[in-house]
C-alpha cells in the first residue's frame, strides 16, 4: 500500500508536469480559440443559455464556411478549447492563464459573469489578448477601458439598464397610463443592489410614491411574504431587480396571489428574457416587462435564432445571446480585417472599424458599445425591446 | 528561550529557501505558472495558520472565509483613503478582534457546536456586508483597482508565509504552545493543571483569524471586482481544512505538503477533464481518505523514522 501511495504521487506529479509543459504545438491551419466559463456552479445555468451555445454556433458556422479568411488567401478553421471555471474567479484566472500560456491559443472568448470577467481583465491586458466582454455589466466601464487597452464592453452599464424601466414607467405615468404607487424589491446581491440604487433615484425624481420597498437574500426560498406585502401596499407598478431563481419564483407567486392582475406594470430583471421564462409561464406573462431586449422581427435576428435552434437545439435568449454571438462575429471580422493572428493589430482594428452583426452595425466608442437595449416586454410569445440608450431600430411600443 | 545550533541552521536554511522562492517570478515563462503558484501560496498560508489553532486543539474551524472576506472588504473599502500597508495592518487587527469576540463567545463550546458556529459566521458577516451595501454603501467597496500583478501578490503572500512559520515556531516553543498541546490531549487535565484554557484557545484563534484576514486583503486586488458571495465563499473554508488534513497538522510544514499536491492534482484534472472536474476531485478525496489518513506529512515522517531505524540497524 505504501508503494502504491508513492507511485500514485509520483505519477500525479509527473502528469502535472506533462500536462502543464506540453502546451500543444500550434497547428498551422487551425485558429485556436479559448473559452473559460461556468459549466458547474451558480452561474452554470445562465452560461448554458447565453454563453456556450453561441460559442458552439459560431464555431460551427465559421467552420462550415471553411474557416476565417486570412491574408494568405486561405480559410483557417477554428478550434475551441473549453474550460469549466466552476463559477469561481480563482479558477477563471487560472483557466485564462492556462489558455494563453500552456495552450497557446490565438484568441480568448472572455469569461461569463461580471466578477469572473473583471478578474481576468488584467490578464487579457498583460498578455495582450483583445477582450470583447458581453456578460460583464458594470458602471465602471470607463475606468476599465482607461486602464486596459484591449478590453471592450458590449452589453451596457448598470445605471442605464436600471434607467430603462424607470424612464419607461415615468413616460407612462406622464401620459396617465399608470398610477404613481410603486412597489420595488431587489435581490441583495451585487448586481441587484446596483440596479435598485440606480433606479430608485429616477423613480423618485419622476414623482413615484414608493409604497413598498424591500430587499431579499439571493438564497431566498419562499417569496410569498414579499408578494403579499407588496399586494397589501396596493401598488400600480411592481418592479423587481431579481436574479434567475427568484425571477421565476416572484412571477409565479405574483400570479397565484393575483398581484400580477392588480398592477399595470410587472417587471423582473435577470432571466426574464430567457425562453425558459416563457416556456414556464406561457401566455400568462403577456405584457410582463424585463431587462434587456431584442427586435425579434429583425430578419438578422430571425435568421440567427433559426441557426441557433438548428445547431444547438435550443432557443437563444432575448437579450444577451444575440450580443454574445455578435461579439464573436466582431472578433471574426476583426481577424479577417487584419488578415493575420496579430493580436495587437486586431485590438487596433476593433477600435477603428465598424462591424456588421446580428445586433446591427457596431462601432466601439472608447472601447464600448453605447447603444443597447435596456428594457423589453413579452408580447405574444416574443420579447420585444421597448427602450434603449440611444434608440435602437425596431423599438416596439408597450402593449 | 535558547536556540540550539540545529535551530540556527534550520532557520538559515528556511530563509534561503524563501530567498530562492522569491526569485520565482523572474524565471522566464513564470507568468503562466504564477496563476497556480499564487493559490498554492495562499492555501499554504491559510492552512498553516489554520493548523496552528486547529491542529493542537482539534477544534475544526470553518471560519476562514469569514476572516478572508473581512480582510478583502477592509482593503476594498479603504483603498481610496488609507495607505495600502496600513490597510493590511487594519485587516490583521480586525481579523484578530473578530476572532477574539467569536472565540470568547464560542470556544467554551466544544466539538460540533464550534464547527457549526464558525460555518455560520461567514454567512452572518456576509449578510451584514450585504445589508450595508444594500442600505448604505451602494456599490462602494466593490471595485479594487490597483497596479498589482500576480508577482506582487505572490511576494506579499511569501512574506506572510515566512511570518506565519516564525509565529508558529515561536508558539510551539512557548508556554502557550505547551499549554495548548495539553489542552488538545485532555482539556480537563489542562484545566486542573492551572492552564487558562479559554484564554489560550482565544489567543491561537486570533493568530489564525488575523492571518486569514490579511490573506483576504492581499488577494482582493487580484479579483478587481468583489462580491459578498465571492469574498465569503464557504468553499474556501472547506478547502483550507481539506488541504491541512491532507498535509497533516502534526507539523508546521504539514499543510504545505497538502497544498502543493492538491493544487497540482487539481490542475491536471481541470486541464484534462474540464467537464468532469468535480467528479474526479471527489474520487481523489476518497483515495486520500482511504490511503493517507494521517496526511502526507504523516507518511513522510513514517518513512523518515523507518529510514533512521534501518540505518541504525546497519550501523550495529
Amino acid at each position: 500500500m505504501k508503494l502504491k501511495t508513492l507511485s500514485t504521487l509520483v505519477g500525479a506529479v509527473t502528469l502535472a508536469g506533462a500536462a502543464v509543459f506540453s502546451g500543444s504545438a500550434l497547428a498551422e491551419d487551425t485558429i485556436r480559440i479559448g473559452a473559460a466559463a461556468p459549466k458547474t456552479g451558480p452561474l452554470a445555468g445562465g452560461a448554458a443559455v447565453t454563453y456556450w451555445p453561441n460559442v458552439e454556433l459560431w464555431a460551427h458556422q465559421v467552420n462550415e464556411r471553411g474557416g476565417i479568411l486570412l491574408s494568405d488567401g486561405e480559410r483557417h478553421p477554428v478550434e475551441i478549447i473549453e474550460y469549466d471555471d466552476r463559477t469561481n474567479p480563482t479558477e477563471t484566472i487560472r483557466a485564462v492563464q492556462r489558455l494563453a500560456t500552456s495552450d497557446g491559443v490565438d484568441f480568448i472568448i472572455p469569461p461569463y459573469g461580471t466578477g469572473m470577467a473583471l478578474a481576468t481583465a488584467p490578464i487579457f491586458d498583460r498578455l495582450g489578448y483583445p477582450m470583447i466582454n458581453v456578460t460583464a455589466i458594470t458602471d465602471q466601464t470607463d475606468a476599465l477601458t482607461d486602464r486596459y487597452d484591449g478590453v471592450f464592453f458590449t452589453l451596457g452599464k448598470t445605471t442605464p439598464l436600471a434607467q430603462g424601466i424607470a424612464r419607461l414607467a415615468a413616460d407612462m405615468k406622464a401620459n396617465g397610463e399608470v398610477g404613481d404607487r410603486l412597489a420595488m424589491v431587489n435581490v441583495a446581491d451585487a448586481f441587484g443592489i446596483e440596479l435598485a440604487e440606480a433606479a430608485r433615484g429616477i423613480f423618485e425624481e419622476a414623482g413615484f410614491d414608493i409604497v413598498y420597498s424591500t430587499s431579499y437574500p439571493p438564497t431566498i426560498q419562499d417569496v410569498t411574504p414579499i408578494i403579499n406585502s407588496a399586494l397589501d401596499a396596493d401598488p400600480d407598478l411592481f418592479v423587481a431587480f431579481s436574479y434567475p431563481p427568484d425571477t421565476f419564483a416572484l412571477t409565479e407567486q405574483a400570479q397565484v396571489s393575483g398581484l400580477m392582475d392588480e398592477v399595470d406594470v410587472f417587471y423582473t430583471a435577470v432571466a426574464n428574457a430567457f425562453p425558459a421564462y416563457r416556456n414556464r409561464f406561457g401566455d400568462s406573462i403577456n405584457g410582463v416587462y424585463g431587462v434587456g431586449g431584442v427586435n425579434p422581427e429583425d430578419p438578422a435576428f430571425v435568421e440567427y435564432k433559426e441557426a441557433h435552434m438548428d445547431v444547438t437545439g435550443a432557443e437563444p435568449d432575448y437579450w444577451a445571446s444575440a450580443v454574445m454571438y455578435s461579439s464573436l462575429q466582431v472578433l471574426e471580422q476583426a481577424i479577417e480585417g487584419v488578415g493575420t493572428l496579430d493580436r495587437q493589430a486586431v485590438t487596433e482594428y476593433l477600435k477603428n472599424n465598424s462591424f456588421d452583426t446580428v445586433m446591427g452595425e457596431w462601432t466601439f466608442e472608447n472601447q464600448q458599445i453605447t447603444n443597447y437595449w435596456t428594457v423589453g416586454q413579452w408580447q405574444n410569445g416574443d420579447f420585444y425591446g421597448l427602450g434603449s440608450t440611444e434608440g435602437m431600430d425596431g423599438t416596439a411600443d408597450p402593449m | 528561550m535558547k536556540l540550539t545550533q540545529t535551530d540556527v541552521w534550520r532557520g538559515v536554511a528556511i530563509l534561503l529557501v524563501f530567498f530562492v522562492l522569491a526569485w520565482l517570478p523572474a524565471v522566464p515563462g513564470a507568468d503562466g505558472w504564477l496563476s497556480i503558484v499564487v493559490p498554492i501560496t495562499m492555501y499554504t498560508v491559510l492552512a498553516t495558520s489554520w493548523a496552528i489553532f486547529s491542529g493542537p486543539t482539534h477544534y475544526v474551524s470553518l471560519a476562514t472565509a469569514a476572516f478572508f472576506g473581512v480582510g478583502s472588504y477592509t482593503l476594498a473599502l479603504g483603498l481610496d483613503s488609507v495607505p495600502y500597508p496600513l490597510l493590511l495592518l487594519m485587516a490583521a487587527v480586525l481579523g484578530g478582534v473578530m476572532a477574539a469576540l467569536v472565540g470568547w463567545a464560542t470556544l467554551r463550546l466544544s466539538g460540533v457546536y464550534f464547527v457549526i458556529f464558525t460555518l455560520g459566521l461567514a454567512e452572518l458577516i456576509r449578510q451584514v456586508f450585504t445589508w450595508y451595501q444594500n442600505n448604505m454603501g451602494g456599490t462602494r467597496g466593490s471595485y479594487v483597482f490597483t497596479d498589482f500583478t500576480d508577482a506582487h501578490i505572490y511576494w506579499q503572500l511569501l512574506a506572510l508565509a515566512l511570518l506565519v512559520y516564525l509565529v508558529g515556531w515561536l508558539i510551539n516553543r512557548s508556554r502557550l504552545g505547551f499549554a495548548i498541546r495539553i489542552i488538545g490531549g485532555d482539556e480537563s487535565v489542562a484545566k486542573h493543571s492551572g492552564i487558562n484554557v479559554a484564554w489560550s484557545k482565544i489567543v491561537l484563534f486570533m493568530v489564525s483569524g488575523s492571518v486569514a484576514a490579511v490573506v483576504g486583503a492581499i488577494l482582493a486586488p487580484r479579483f478587481v471586482y468583489i462580491e459578498p458571495a465571492m469574498a465569503f465563499n464557504p468553499q474556501l473554508s472547506f478547502m483550507v481544512v481539506i488541504m491541512a488534513l491532507l498535509g497533516g497538522t502534526q507539523r508546521l510544514w504539514g499543510p504545505l505538503m497538502g497544498a502543493i499536491p492538491f493544487a497540482l492534482v487539481w490542475e491536471i484534472i481541470a486541464s484534462n477533464f474540464p467537464a468532469q472536474t468535480t467528479l474526479l476531485m471527489g474520487l481523489a478525496f476518497l483515495l486520500v481518505v482511504f490511503y493517507i489518513p494521517n496526511g502526507i506529512s504523516g507518511v513522510v515522517l513514517r518513512w523518515y523514522h523507518q529510514a533512521r531505524a534501518r540505518q541504525g540497524v546497519n550501523h550495529e
